[in-house]
């Protein structure tokens, strides 16, 4: 009776092993895969972060009026807390576009309480600037425009 | 033998689970009362419940069944906590014929109503000093509105709803000569009338004073309006008919009977609108908020619309009520106008459609003053008999029961709508004034609980020196038998309060106020924008606040003797991040800005020095660094100004 129960627990830890195995690994190996399931998160939201943007988004030239219209945005608000060129209450912002992916930044800008939560970076700055970024009542289009804002803006 | 085992095992059990569940009902008899009021950590209140703030001036806005505190509304009295009646914008909301008004005494809280149904738009409440109405915004939670009632003293009898909100009503408790004018007190019978007010409120809220009844010189006390069949028409008890101007204790309390005046006032509108009513001078003020401009304004009104009964026929009715009628109240088919004879030895019931037959076959036994006064025993549908001493208030569950309240006996008397048998009652501690249930004056009461609103609460709660605190209990009338549940404290006297499930009002609360439609005349919308500006010894900061910093925050060249306007701009938009802000040496009261908000606060620097500012509200960790300096000069210094 005792061997049988040890058997019982020893199959299913190998059974739970290779569960927790096959969630690390997944389809495909790459290192930066595992790193994100480290953190519970996909290698896609890893990258270009947790909130409504889901697929990549088709950059093309970029367009002058839309960053205008950003621009007006980004004025009423974002620069309470962000300056291009220093720190203020969060980071500078002038090369955000090469730090991060498009679609990170929104999300961002438009999910920013669950990426404080669940994404690392967005966790390594709350820890550094003290402060949780807050939604500020913008649109997915505005969103878009400030990015659009922000690509403008980068020297790169 | 084996049955004999097991008749000691069964003994043996029964005693047992005696003992165990003894223990369980070991609570001075409370049973599972505490599971019935336990709300846990992090879930919510069935209904929200709001309380009349009684001399704080204020309303409570409390949940139920746990009775926890949310919230102080500022109505009638400055707030210091918020900056309410001392910010540039909420100021004029205070403002009366009598000028600035920084308190009142708040009595009877009534939630907006669509076809008889609590409708969770907005909050009423009278100010029974000076006598005012305000109006309350259920998504903010803030005073939108105050209209002052002229003609009138102790504005008692209000705010009373029709059926769809079309009118407010209010009755003057105490008669006034009208015009107001100096005369001499004695001349009471000659000079006082009283007044019964109809307020109209706009679909958009807006309350506008649309006539006023003159009645004679009664004490007007409590009014409801009908629903279903006798909708149309209101009710208000009256006192005082013997018109005594001294020691009313002995001298108001002689006749046997006093009245409740019915008003038809769809047929006022009529007389109304065919030119009836006489305009008379009075000055009185409508106070209201501008959300879009965030900002608060005076309206100064001169004329009234006076009707008389005299030559209006058919305007109004006294129905005979024993004696010294407080509360009366339409049960929820609107048959039955239920009386609360404070002195009175049962409860009468009047019959909306037997008073509609006296009146048709004018089964009048004399008048007063041109008001026909219909023969008691025409009217009268019923009478509870021992209903308790001091009968006051009623209101109804909407399962057949009338449940009132008894002030002297300290108890909540149940009974039977149409056999009008007691059936229940339950000592209340101590001396309840009115009751509650959600949705209780309505059409469609939600039942569930009476809530008993007590006016001394003696050895009830640790002793707090000479002043106790105020209460509430939480009674379940969901069995045939009330039980009692809960007692919590209240701020200020809880006169009236109305409970309103949680679902109707939560999804509509307002979260924060959107920046882009912030149109307040020294509002900011970003920091590029903030500045400092002088013109004479008046100076405009044109502040904003964002966690965590405020913009400017160094701020040069103020003098002494400098009017110091601060606009202060919240800039955040998210729910729940309000910023403070005081100065040292401010003589006001903190602002409290919600988001997306601009408060301002005027500051009169009085000495030469540096003076910190800082956010008063906790709003992040970076909290306490979220200050700044202004540095005030000698009055005629050339330090000049600067800011950043």
């Amino acid at each position: 009776m005792k061997k049988y129960l040890i058997t019982i627990t020893i199959i299913t830890l190998l059974i739970w092993a290779c569960g927790e195995g096959k969630n690390e690994s997944g389809s495909s190996d790459s290192a930066k895969e595992k790193l994100a399931a480290k953190f519970g998160l996909t290698l896609w939201e890893y990258e270009n972060g947790i909130g409504p943007i889901k697929e990549k988004i088709q950059l093309s030239e970029l367009n002058m009026s839309k960053a205008k219209s950003g621009e007006q945005v980004f004025t009423i608000k974002c620069t309470q807390c962000h300056k291009l060129d220093e720190r203020y209450t969060g980071p500078a912002l002038r090369d955000v576009t090469t730090r991060r992916s498009s679609e990170y930044i929104m999300n961002q800008i438009l999910n920013p309480e669950e990426m404080a939560m669940k994404h690392p970076e967005a966790k390594k700055l709350l820890v550094q600037y003290a402060n949780k970024m807050t939604f500020q009542n913008v649109t997915q289009e505005e969103t878009r425009a400030i990015l659009e804002y922000l690509r403008s803006v980068n020297n790169k | 033998m084996k049955n004999k085992k097991i008749l000691v095992s069964l003994i043996v059990l029964v005693i047992f689970s005696a003992v165990l569940y003894n223990c369980s009902d070991s609570n001075n008899g409370f049973g599972d009362a505490a599971n019935q009021v336990y709300v846990a950590p992090g879930t919510h209140d069935d209904f929200y419940f709001f309380t009349s703030g009684g001399f704080s001036g204020q309303v409570g806005v409390y949940g139920l069944p746990s009775g926890r505190l949310f919230k102080q509304l500022s109505v009638f009295s400055q707030h210091p906590e918020t900056g309410y009646g001392y910010s540039e914008e909420t100021k004029p909301m205070l403002m009366t014929s009598h000028g600035f008004i920084p308190w009142d005494d708040a009595h009877h809280p009534k939630i907006s109503q669509t076809e008889g149904v609590a409708d969770g738009r907005w909050l009423f409440i009278n100010a029974n000093n000076t006598p005012r109405v305000a109006r309350i915004d259920l998504k903010t939670f803030e005073t939108n509105e105050i209209i002052e009632i002229p003609n009138s003293g102790g504005n008692h009898g209000s705010p009373f709803l029709t059926e769809n909100t079309e009118y407010v009503v209010a009755s003057t408790r105490f008669s006034v000569p009208i015009p107001d004018r100096d005369v001499s007190i004695s001349s009471y019978k000659e000079n006082f009338k009283g007044t019964i007010s109809f307020i109209k409120v706009e679909s958009s809220g807006k309350m506008n004073l649309a006539f006023q009844i003159l009645v004679p010189g009664f004490n007007y006390d409590l009014a409801h309006a009908g629903k279903g069949p006798s909708h149309g028409w209101a009710f208000f008890t009256s006192y005082n008919t013997e018109e005594a101007n001294t020691l009313l204790e002995v001298n108001a309390s002689q006749s046997d009977k006093d009245f409740i005046a019915a008003v038809n006032w769809k047929a006022a509108e009529k007389f109304v609108a065919e030119g009836k009513a006489k305009s008379l001078s009075a000055e009185y003020y409508r106070n209201y908020f501008d959300e879009e401009k965030q900002h608060a304004f005076s309206e100064k009104n001169s004329k009234v619309l006076i009707l008389s009964p005299q030559e209006c026929p058919g305007l109004i009715y006294y129905l005979p009520t024993p004696k010294s009628p407080h509360g009366v109240d339409v049960d929820p088919s609107g048959e039955y106008i239920v009386a609360g004879g404070k002195l009175a030895a049962v409860i009468p019931i009047h019959s909306f459609s037997k008073m509609q037959q006296a009146i048709e076959s004018k089964d009048f036994i004399g008048d007063v003053g041109g008001i026909p006064i219909l023969k008691y025993e025409s009217i009268i549908a019923g009478e509870v008999e021992d209903p308790g001493l001091g009968p006051l208030h009623t209101e109804f569950d909407g399962d057949g029961y009338a449940y009132t309240s008894a002030f002297i006996s300290s108890e909540i008397v149940k009974w039977k709508l149409g056999t009008w048998e007691v059936v229940d009652r339950i000592p209340t501690y101590y001396s309840i004034g009115h009751l509650s249930i959600p949705g209780g004056d309505t059409k469609k009461p939600w039942g569930k609980y009476v809530i008993a609103l007590n006016k001394i609460t003696k050895d009830r709660y640790l002793p707090t020196g000479p002043e106790l605190t105020q209460s509430a209990q939480l009674i379940d009338i969901s069995g045939d038998k009330m039980k009692l549940l809960l007692d919590f404290p209240t701020v200020g006297e809880p006169h009236y309060a109305q409970g309103i499930p949680a679902e109707v009002l939560a999804k509509n609360s307002k979260k924060f106020f959107e920046l882009e439609k912030n149109n307040h005349p020294h509002g900011v919308k970003s920091e590029k924008e903030t500045r400092v500006e002088r013109k004479g010894n008046e100076v405009r900061v044109y502040m904003t606040t964002t966690r965590t910093h405020f913009k400017p925050d160094n701020i040069e060249g103020i003098r002494v003797g400098d009017k110091v306007y601060f606009h202060i701009t919240n800039l955040e938009q998210d729910w729940d991040i309000p910023h403070g802000f005081a100065i040292k040496g401010l003589q006001n009261g903190e602002l409290l800005i919600m988001p997306g908000q601009t408060k301002t606060i005027v500051w009169n620097p009085l000495k030469a020095g540096v003076y910190p500012f800082y956010c008063t509200d906790f709003c992040s960790a970076l909290h306490q660094e979220m200050s700044g300096y202004v540095r005030v000069s000698p009055s005629g210094s050339n330090v000049p100004l600067s800011f950043n």
